[in-house]
């Protein structure tokens, strides 16, 4: 049996220890919005925070993340208004919407490194993160419009 | 007259079998009911505690995710492995029923209170150098302990390896016993520094190379050396960081397990800082005469006028990757290893360990990488707060080819070679591990 924190709170599971985190979080506690994509760590779609930072959970297994507080897109924000999930609406970014998870989780730990990022710095932290319906250009547009509102005060990241 | 000489030879060598054993056979010392908590004072206890914390003694004698001090972890040796023993005051399968007498003779002399001698994977030859309340009070906290019934796992060494009265032979090639003696050239803090680096921490235990019969190779201290399968880097000034380790580097690495000049610890490291110098109970004052000790063997204030240039190096390559135009390898980076270990610059995050500033790309072996690639890094693993995936879903062939990638574009240095061998051999390593 392993511990840990899922969304800010403390979750047992049975799943062998080196069971990949994604598997454990889908098919154990029944959480979905994190998708499974490649399964080798290389599009990003199951993206969750591991302490707070963004961490490919399909090759992450959950003897990594004992005793670790994870979160998932449903645990972001208690109602969904993280001010990156509010860019997303209003710039209407997803298309088929399967990445987008992933997207906005790995997007938050771009903001909490960089605040007011650059394109550069955008297109270098988001290059694990794909997108087969090439929302690229409103997913920087986004991650702009977040940045300008959190700088400004209007909300911040919730505790891991 | 054949015959004779043939009994000569058999008697001098019956007798030279008998003499060793005879030298070899430590008597037994008699067992003691396990002393109640009030015969020791608070204040050694708690000095005690500080003590097995730097000693880091949980390192051999905690068994991951088991109960603290009651042995079983492996210490992988070239003899085979090594099991760490119950330290915990259980009288039957710890050490319970040893006397502070028993307890000194196995620190300093490494004799078991049985009277058979310790593998030298128990570095005795570093704690003969305690003072002698250091010692008393390590006994203090030690027994002061919750017992823990495990009776342990035994050594996987072949024979003859597992006499352990041929261990009398190997202290008398490699052990000399003597307390910590300080040098009156040096300051203060300084000796406070060597004394826990040598006597207490036993970092060469890891850092310095061994001889085929596992002694210390003269000559070569802190050169660094192969534990566990990973390279614990030289530690004078053969060490292979980029940015010099200066003073305030060092004390924030070991008290915190990552800096952004030099990345974070992984490995065997984990428990020397995470339950070591990393706790509060842990003087500052002691972690920073220990960043004097080796920032001073490591020569590093010869080199910090580089530092500056060094860092800005390393920013200009951390963009590298940002796929323009189809590069295979620069894609395989992109994909895998930039989303986390970017920075933007000017200088870079603790949170984003920087290649090109980390001695896995700059060793002359790609063996950490390597490992690090393919085991990940756990929650319970490496500095606080930071975690890696395992990439062991990545072929040798790949592997191999994002090592070659960051040596070539974030280091002047020659590529390594036999990279696909490499990976594969490490990985039934990994896999053989679990």
């Amino acid at each position: 049996m392993t511990k840990f924190t899922l969304n800010g709170r403390t979750v047992s599971v049975q799943s062998p220890a080196d069971a990949p985190l994604l598997w454990v979080i889908r098919d154990e506690l029944r959480l979905t919005g994190t998708k499974f994509g490649c399964g080798i760590g290389f599009c990003g779609a199951c993206t969750v925070h591991v302490e707070g930072r963004a961490t490919r959970s399909c090759i992450t297994p959950l003897v990594a993340v004992a005793g670790a507080n994870v979160t998932t897109i449903e645990g972001l924000h208690p109602e969904g208004r993280h001010p990156l999930q509010e860019a997303w609406l209003e710039l209407q970014v997803p298309q088929c919407g399967y990445c987008q998870p992933g997207q906005i989780m790995q997007a938050a730990t771009l903001l909490k490194d960089y605040p007011d990022p650059s394109d550069r710095d955008i297109d270098a932290v988001m290059a694990g993160n794909v997108c087969r319906c090439m929302t690229y250009p409103r997913i920087r547009k986004a991650i702009k419009l977040a940045s300008a509102r959190m700088r400004g005060g209007e909300a911040s990241d919730p505790p891991a | 007259m054949k015959s004779r000489i043939a009994i000569a030879i058999a008697t001098v060598a019956l007798l030279g079998t008998a003499g060793f054993f005879l030298l070899a056979w430590r008597p037994a010392i008699a067992p003691i009911e396990p002393p109640p908590r009030s015969s020791f004072s608070t204040e050694s206890i708690a000095r005690g505690e500080v003590l097995a914390a730097q000693a880091h003694c949980g390192s051999c004698h905690t068994r991951p995710g088991g109960e603290r001090f009651a042995g079983g972890y492996g210490v992988q040796t070239p003899f085979g492995v090594i099991y760490g023993t119950n330290i915990t005051p259980d009288p039957e399968t710890g050490i319970g029923d040893w006397s502070l007498e028993a307890f000194e003779r196995a620190m300093r002399e490494g004799v078991s209170r049985g009277g058979s001698h310790l593998f030298p994977a128990f570095p005795y030859w570093a704690y003969t150098k305690l003072a002698d309340d250091d010692l008393e009070a390590l006994y203090a906290y030690l027994m002061t302990q919750p017992p823990v019934r495990g009776t342990g796992r035994k050594n996987e060494l072949p024979f003859p390896l597992d006499v352990s009265a041929l261990q009398a032979g190997w202290k008398l090639l490699f052990f000399r016993s003597g307390r910590f003696e300080p040098d009156p050239a040096k300051s203060v803090e300084w000796n406070r520094g060597a004394y826990l680096a040598e006597a207490v921490g036993d970092c060469s235990g890891c850092h310095s190379p061994r001889n085929a019969l596992g002694g210390a190779r003269r000559g070569h201290a802190y050169d660094g050396a192969l534990i566990d399968g990973w390279i614990a880097p030289a530690l004078n000034d053969r060490n292979p960081a980029v940015v010099p380790w200066s003073e305030e580097e060092l004390f924030t690495y070991l008290r915190t397990g990552v800096t952004p000049l030099h990345g974070a610890i992984g490995a065997t490291m984990t428990p020397v800082i995470r339950d070591g110098l990393a706790l509060p109970i842990v003087p500052d004052s002691d972690v920073a005469a220990l960043s004097l000790y080796f920032s001073e063997m490591a020569n590093a204030s010869a080199r910090t006028a580089g530092v500056e240039a060094a860092t800005q190096r390393a920013m200009a390559t951390s963009s590298l990757g940002i796929v323009q135009q189809y590069d295979p390898d620069a894609d395989l980076y992109a994909g895998a290893c930039m989303s986390c270990h970017f920075n933007a610059g000017p200088a870079p995050l603790a949170a984003r360990p920087e290649l090109a500033l980390n001695s896995a790309l700059t060793l002359s072996e790609p063996t950490n990488f390597i490992q690090v690639v393919l085991r990940g890094i756990g929650a319970n693993d490496g500095a606080p707060g930071l975690v890696m995936p395992a990439y062991a879903s990545l072929g040798d062939r790949e592997i191999a080819r994002l090592a070659a990638y960051v040596r070539r574009t974030r280091t002047d240095l020659p590529p390594w070679s036999d990279l696909e061998a490499k990976v594969a051999a490490i990985r039934r390593d990994v896999a053989a591990a679990h």
